[in-house]
């Protein structure tokens, strides 16, 4: 049942060694422990504990949340950390996953929820948004995001498929308004694809009909305000990750991106690329040893496997993931209680997302969106949420044995 | 509840793909894709070139420095590594304008496109320069100092000698890997010949270097550094002093001067005229006075003592005397007449005016044309056809090394021109021609052409009575001898005449000084052995040949003296050869006019017409 922790602890402890040069090494090995203390004491907990108190602990969190606003310390531009004293600090962003999981998953059990009803959408939209929007009010736009991975969960429980491919439409879209510059050509393929549907999967109703035309309308609305978006509500240095990505930069801004934006990208890119098939071996690393990479033991911590491990261990990383979030989905399907079953693809989908966007930024796949990598990067607080989401996990999954 | 629970599926699926997209494109970056790697050695890691101090090169003795070396550091540039330099202060710092920074990038791309290879940006820098760079370097991104070891050639004399030291090209490079673009390698003379020994080998250290470009930590643990190993000192053959002096006399001459010891084959000086200072050839002026020196009419960067080729002229008389004595065609008797000259079948070669007849010895005095035209038929035409007499005959001349390399131990030499029967066979047909048709080659003339080290080398040869060994400007490779070093330094080469018939010639040799043509050149103190040559010379006036060496009987230097367009022997090589031989072995010149005379003669047809002056004792 715990292979997936030992692994994690393996890894764990891997990524410790080979920051063994770094200052950040003993404190890793604190935040190990405090995490499997907390490991522990949830181990300890009656799994009718969470079920039973996680609107509490996520009031709780919610308030952790605003106080942070106000009380937290400025850290990079983002005031989403408690100074602990003695150098630590926490951040409460990090923390109130699991609570989030929690509390939605304590709401979907409820018996009389039906995804259908239109109520319990929104309930699950405001569980969800409560946490996003005081987040970024707390600048950590990244941590946010990472909420986004949960409709995943609301997905299983009934949310229809149509808003899956809404919000793809909506992404297509947003690319594809970046990327080509003339508004028509994207109209008229809004139109092709509306045409499409409605001759082919429509029951050419009118009602349909009349629904498509609103959709079509719609779409031709938010593609003229992409670029209001883009320069208005984005931060400069977002968009210009976006247009950077997706290859849209200005020539004249190129050489200012190498230096700044797209640096990370590539000095990540580097790193990995130069590990090779089997990697330099451990600590043989050039790039990340000597600072090359920017946030190397944080968000691009990815990279030191690349170039130490070679595409061996970075496959071999990514294969453990899959396996681990996997093994959530099958543990979820397994559960008897909804509330466990919620709670676990909660859990996976949060994974999920990290291992999307954090290894995706590291190849230049995503935008550099600064949230870590599960069990593998620096910090106290992003250690602690994981091993926090995996035990209540591990231990609602026992209690499933004990109920039987 | 089913239906709902099939979507873990499409959850499921979703995770795999996106896994597998990562590990696809993970795929492409770190095995398929090299260029990151490439671009990581070249960011994370320096190459630092330890170039071991190159070998210096002393004089015979051992104490004076012919060759020494000098600190210099060369600013480098690992182009594509340049980043948000500050080009006005990087400009001011070098004393450079912005447009000459501009092209000078443009012509390291040019000479070598891997950009991510470092090249000299500045060879040399001056003091100033360095201590003001050293200060300011980790501002200019893609930019180090290199320290290395330049030459200095501390009494600025033997040019063509020394040779220079410059930076490898791309040919070079290519036929030797182990040269690497910024290398110096020797490029002419003993700096050429001796460039392994010289040079050492180089060391490679390999460092890490981090995102602010400090060197951090050597790489892999210095497992792919090497050590580099210095040069070797060299101890040449050269008596500094006379070669200075020989310098000195050929001043405003051109032509060319060698001098060997004829018992060890160690040559004491090599002059070529007009030379040039061997410290023009050194640091960042390199190609600005090359340029000059190549555009310089009178050519002093072309080594005349190995490479200009002349007719030995009257000189040659003795060899052929050697060969007819040898073959029997010739005994010290033989009586030939001469009426101001050799007049047989419609050829004449003029001579100017003496006893007649002669016997061989008052021939080799008063250098009778009309006696070795004889001497020369009658040694081809003993044979039937004449062609075997001639294949003799250049047999016995190909012993004495003329008309191939000898080889000597400097670069470049010429074999000079001994020419062969098949030449004259296609010249003038098959069985169609005979000693007289050559005839000129029994005086020197003609086809023959020597070069002034092949002249030398005879010269010794005739002092040494019938053996010489191959010319050399090194006598001692580190703690290696030159012989250990090359065998072939080693060896004594003999002639195919033997000593007897030298000593009848050597004896003629020594009466040239005392009654003959050589008078001028002679030292009160010392005996000489010499013979005067007068090159005919289609371009102009004739060149003033002699060849000489002394003491007669116990030689310690064998000279050869080349005046271009300088009319007799007697005029101008004659007294240059024995000065040479009066500084070596005296040390002090008695004859401070004749010396004078010399040192302030300018023999310059180039720049000036000279006016034939009229010498009562020569042909």
């Amino acid at each position: 049942m715990g292979w997936f922790n030992i692994y994690a602890a393996v890894y764990n402890e891997e990524h410790k060694s080979i920051f063994s040069l770094n200052m950040q090494y003993g404190k890793q090995v604190m935040f190990i422990g405090i995490s499997l203390a907390v490991a522990l004491v949830i181990l300890f907990v009656d799994g009718k504990f969470f079920a039973t108190f996680s609107f509490w602990i996520y009031g709780f969190m919610i308030l952790l949340l605003i106080a942070t606003i106000f009380i937290g310390a400025e850290i990079k531009g983002s005031h989403s950390w408690i100074r602990l004293g003695g150098g630590f600090s926490l951040q409460p962003a990090e923390l109130s996953k699991f609570a989030v999981c929690l509390a939605l998953a304590r709401y979907l059990s409820n018996v009389n929820i039906k995804m259908e009803k239109l109520q319990t959408r929104l309930v699950c939209a405001a569980i969800i948004c409560l946490p996003v929007v005081i987040i970024l009010l707390q600048n950590e736009t990244g941590m946010a995001l990472v909420y986004t991975a949960l409709v995943m969960v609301l997905y299983r429980e009934g949310l229809p498929g149509g808003f899956l491919l809404l919000g793809f439409s909506v992404l297509v879209l947003f690319i594809l308004s970046i990327v080509i510059e003339q508004k028509a050509i994207i109209f008229s393929i809004i139109g092709i694809v509306a045409a499409v549907v409605f001759f082919f999967f429509g029951k050419r109703r009118f009602r349909r009909l009349i629904g498509i035309t609103v959709v079509a309308i719609a779409a031709v609305g938010f593609t003229l305000s992409v670029n209001y978006i883009f320069t208005k509500v984005l931060k400069p240095h977002q968009s210009i990750r976006i247009t950077a990505l997706l290859g849209k930069i200005d020539p004249s801004q190129m050489k200012e991106a190498k230096k700044g934006v797209l640096y990370n990208v590539n000095q990540s890119k580097i790193a990995i690329g130069s590990g090779g098939a089997l990697g330099k071996g451990w600590l043989k690393g050039t790039q990340t040893k000597y600072d090359f990479v920017p946030e190397q033991d944080t968000d691009f911590i990815f990279c030191t496997v690349g170039e130490e491990w070679g595409f061996i261990g970075t496959t071999t990383v990514l294969l453990l993931f899959m396996f681990l979030i996997l093994r959530i989905i099958f543990l979820a399907e397994r559960q008897k209680s909804p509330f466990t079953r919620v709670y676990a693809y909660g859990v996976a989908s949060i994974i999920f997302f990290h291992l999307l966007v954090n290894v995706g930024m590291t190849l230049g796949l995503m935008p550099v969106i600064g949230i870590p990598l599960p069990f593998f990067s620096y910090g106290g607080s992003s250690l602690l949420s994981f091993t926090i989401l995996l035990f209540i996990l591990l231990r609602l999954d026992s209690y499933r044995m004990q109920i039987l | 509840m089913n239906q709902l629970g099939s979507r873990r599926y499409l959850i499921g699926g979703i995770v795999v793909a996106v896994v597998l997209l990562y590990i696809a494109r993970l795929f492409y970056i770190q095995i398929v894709d090299d260029k990151y790697k490439i671009m990581a050695v070249n960011q994370a890691i320096r190459r630092i070139v330890d170039y071991p101090p190159r070998g210096v090169v002393y004089d015979r003795y051992g104490k004076q420095l012919l060759v020494a070396n000098q600190a210099a550091y060369d600013l480098m540039v690992v182009p594509n590594q340049v980043k948000n330099c500050d080009t006005l202060e990087l400009c001011r710092l070098l004393n450079i304008t912005t447009v000459e920074f501009v092209d000078r990038f443009k012509r390291l791309k040019k000479q070598n496109p891997a950009t991510y290879q470092p090249a000299i940006f500045e060879a040399q820098l001056s003091g100033r320069a360095y201590a003001a760079l050293q200060e300011k370097l980790y501002d200019f991104e893609g930019f180090y100092v290199q320290s290395r070891t330049i030459r200095n050639y501390p009494k600025g004399i033997g040019a063509h000698l020394l040779g220079y030291v410059g930076e490898v090209n791309e040919r070079i490079i290519e036929k030797n890997p182990y040269y690497l673009m910024g290398d110096y390698i020797g490029l002419s003379g003993i700096e050429k010949s001796y460039e392994e020994p010289l040079r050492g080998i180089r060391g490679v250290r390999h460092i890490e270097k981090d995102v602010f470009n400090r060197e951090r930590a050597p790489f892999a643990n210095g497992k792919f550094d090497t050590l580099g190993v210095a040069g070797v000192d060299l101890i040449s053959s050269i008596d500094l002093d006379l070669q200075e002096y020989g310098e000195k006399l050929m001043k405003n001459k051109i032509g060319s001067i060698v001098a060997i010891e004829p018992a060890t084959g160690e040559i004491l000086a090599l002059v070529s005229s007009p030379t040039y200072d061997p410290n023009l050839l050194v640091g960042h002026e390199f190609s600005k006075n090359y340029r000059k020196l190549e555009l310089d009419s009178a050519k002093p960067l072309f080594n005349r003592a190995l490479m200009a080729m002349y007719p030995p002229g009257s000189t040659f008389k003795l060899i052929n005397a050697l060969v007819g004595l040898q073959d029997g065609t010739l005994f010290p008797e033989t009586r030939y007449g001469c009426n101001r000259g050799f007049s047989m079948g419609g050829v004449h070669v003029g001579c100017h005016a003496h006893a007649s007849p002669l016997d061989l010895l008052g021939a080799i005095t008063t250098s009778c044309n009309g006696y070795f035209c004889n001497v020369f038929r009658n040694q081809v035409e003993h044979y039937k056809p004449s062609e075997a007499g001639y294949r003799k005959w250049r047999e016995y001349i190909m012993s004495f090394g003329l008309g191939a390399r000898l080889p000597c131990d400097l670069p470049n030499e010429l074999k000079g021109n001994v020419p062969s029967a098949e030449y004259y066979n296609k010249m003038y047909g098959k069985g169609r021609w005979r000693g007289l048709s050559v005839i000129s080659l029994g005086i020197g003339q003609g086809e023959m052409l020597l070069t002034p080290l092949q002249m030398a080398n005879m010269c010794a040869t005739l002092a040494n009575r019938g053996y010489y060994y191959l010319p050399h400007a090194i006598k001692k490779i580190g703690n290696q001898t030159v012989g250990q070093y090359d065998p072939r330094f080693g060896k004594k080469n003999y002639t195919k005449v033997e000593r007897k018939n030298f000593d009848i010639v050597v004896a003629a040799m020594g009466n040239v000084m005392t009654n003959g043509t050589g008078r001028i050149a002679q030292i009160d103190s010392i005996k000489l052995g010499g013979k005067t040559g007068t090159a005919q010379n289609p371009h102009g006036k004739d060149h003033s040949i002699f060849i000489c060496f002394g003491p007669l009987d116990n030689p310690k230097i064998a000279v050869a003296v080349y005046v271009e367009n300088a009319g007799f022997g007697a005029t101008w090589a004659a007294p240059i050869a024995s000065l040479m031989i009066e500084k070596y072995l005296k040390k002090k010149i008695k004859r401070v006019d004749l010396e004078k005379r010399m040192m302030e003669g300018k023999v310059l047809p180039v720049y000036e017409k000279v006016k034939k002056k009229v010498i009562p004792t020569d042909e």
